[in-house]
């Protein structure tokens, strides 16, 4: 697990290198095209050199989708936070863990609750999936989340999503992904739409509204022209991606998370004789 | 195409001509100085251990790695967020005499007062672009503030053709990313209003 969390900050995920080429010769503005191949020249560079691609590699996040009945389910958490260490002393990552309230960097890398994790457990399966994500400060800044009144609807859930990214997005590192939560409250929707961002880019949500929603907001936005860096041109995002869960009546929890354009994440699924395959990145092997 | 390079010490008369999304290319000495060495300077009034007089700074925490022979390697350093220092920028450019800011993402009205104030520009390096970045730093040759810890320190970078740079306010105040931002935000409200029809999922 520490050679993949140093790995996911080095490459980024097939899905979004895909996109990312598909956006830049579909470009048409020359700065904006100037953008995008510093962008392709800095990941080659990353590749080669062995290092980081943004300096800012995040606060650790995983989000682990464990069977009840993984062998080492009691010692994942450990096994996490040695990886953290281990992988930001040997890549080496940024040290972004901020002890709150004694406001000191804690020089590891980790902290209180710190690596992030986020626990989903599934009763029947011996494996578990573990996606790793560094989110720079840069794209973490926009996050909003608030709650809408029935009246509202997914109208206002529309204008929630283009205030958030015309507002905010702009500074994020464009294009972004951006993750939507709909859901009761201001916690669940905000759960659901950094869960959103494990997605696949081009992945559509399996109630058709709500994928239709996916493709109109990603069109809107497209529309702004916000292109790279906010400096304009052909499209603002590589994608939009909802998550939902069932709502109280009275309420409509509403959320955006958004992803930069290096989006770091990876997923691995190991099984319960401790057998890995990586899923995110196609044919690499730790 | 010829490159356009500035070369600190900067002076004034070399910024006049320059206009919001030209692109321009650094070479000289250029020092990460971020949130908090801000609000150190600013609101503690502790004075900065760089004299930045026709300097540049960047709005960067780089990843730095401590060589064997004691020396300071540049890893990968992109810029951060901007915006974050917009709160002391103006104070920030009368206090130093720094020439010339590279972050990313645009900067509000005080940075513009500033830049108009005390001939200075905001520029763009482009985000996430952090080992190319790295690789036009020579050299690291001096660290101060290191209790801040790895991203907040100011590591002062010597570089050669430090760049892309996208002007992004210049001498007169003009601000290129709120005038994209009013173009963004001009053409919202029309398509909100046609996605909106078609998400009235509530009957």
């Amino acid at each position: 697990m520490a050679k993949f969390t140093a790995y996911i900050g080095k490459h980024l995920p097939t899905d979004v290198e895909a996109k990312l080429k598909e956006l830049r010769s579909r470009e048409t503005q020359p700065l904006a095209k100037a953008i995008y191949t510093s962008m392709a020249e800095n990941q080659d560079a990353a590749n080669k050199l062995d290092r980081p691609s943004c300096q800012d590699t995040g606060v650790i996040q995983y989000f682990i989708t464990a069977g009840a009945r993984f062998p080492l389910l009691g010692e994942l958490e450990g096994v996490l936070r040695n990886a953290t260490l281990e992988a930001t002393r040997n890549s080496p990552l940024r040290h972004n863990a901020v002890e709150t309230f004694v406001e000191k960097n804690t020089g590891t890398n980790t902290g209180t609750k710190v690596p992030w994790l986020d626990w989903e457990i599934v009763p029947d399966d011996d494996g578990v999936t573990i996606d790793v994500y560094m989110a720079g400060g840069g794209c973490t800044l926009p996050g909003r989340a608030t709650v809408l009144m029935p009246g509202q609807g997914y109208e206002g859930v529309t204008e929630f999503v283009f205030d958030v990214i015309t507002s905010r997005g702009v500074n994020a590192c464009p294009p972004l992904l951006v993750g939507v939560g709909v859901s009761t409250a201001v916690e669940t929707a905000a759960r659901l739409s950094k869960k959103a961002l494990m997605r696949p880019i081009g992945s559509h949500h399996p109630d058709p509204s709500a994928a239709r929603m996916e493709t109109l907001l990603e069109e809107g936005l497209n529309e702004l022209g916000i292109g790279p860096q906010g400096l304009t041109g052909n499209a603002s995002v590589m994608g939009v991606n909802i998550e939902s869960s069932a709502r109280h009546p009275s309420t409509i929890g509403v959320a955006v998370s958004t992803g930069c354009w290096a989006h770091r994440r990876g997923r691995i699924r190991i099984g319960a004789d401790l057998a890995y395959e990586i899923v995110s990145h196609q044919g690499v092997v730790l | 195409m010829n490159k356009k390079i500035l070369t600190t010490p900067i002076k004034d008369e070399d910024l006049e001509d320059l206009n919001v999304g030209d692109v321009v290319y650094l070479t000289g000495h250029i020092v990460t100085c971020r949130d908090v060495a801000h609000r150190r300077l600013i609101e503690l009034k502790r004075e900065l251990p760089v004299d930045l007089r026709g300097g540049a700074i960047f709005h960067a925490g780089p990843i730095v790695r401590k060589k064997e022979d004691g020396k300071f390697e540049m890893v990968s350093i992109g810029p951060t967020t901007s915006m974050r220092m917009e709160k002391f920028e103006r104070e920030f450019i009368r206090e130093t005499g720094v020439k010339l800011i590279v972050g990313k993402g645009g900067m509000g009205p005080e940075t513009e007062a500033g830049c108009k104030e005390y001939k200075a520009v905001h520029a763009i390096f482009p985000g996430g672009c952090a080992v190319l970045a790295a690789t036009q730093v020579e050299e690291i040759e001096n660290a101060e503030w290191q209790d801040l810890g790895m991203p907040e320190t100011l590591w002062v970078n010597r570089v050669r053709e430090f760049g892309p740079l996208i002007i992004s306010i210049d001498t007169k105040g003009k601000n290129l990313i709120e005038q994209n931002k009013a173009q963004f935000n001009a053409k919202k409200g029309a398509i909100v209003d046609r996605i909106s029809s078609q998400v009235r999922f509530i009957k």
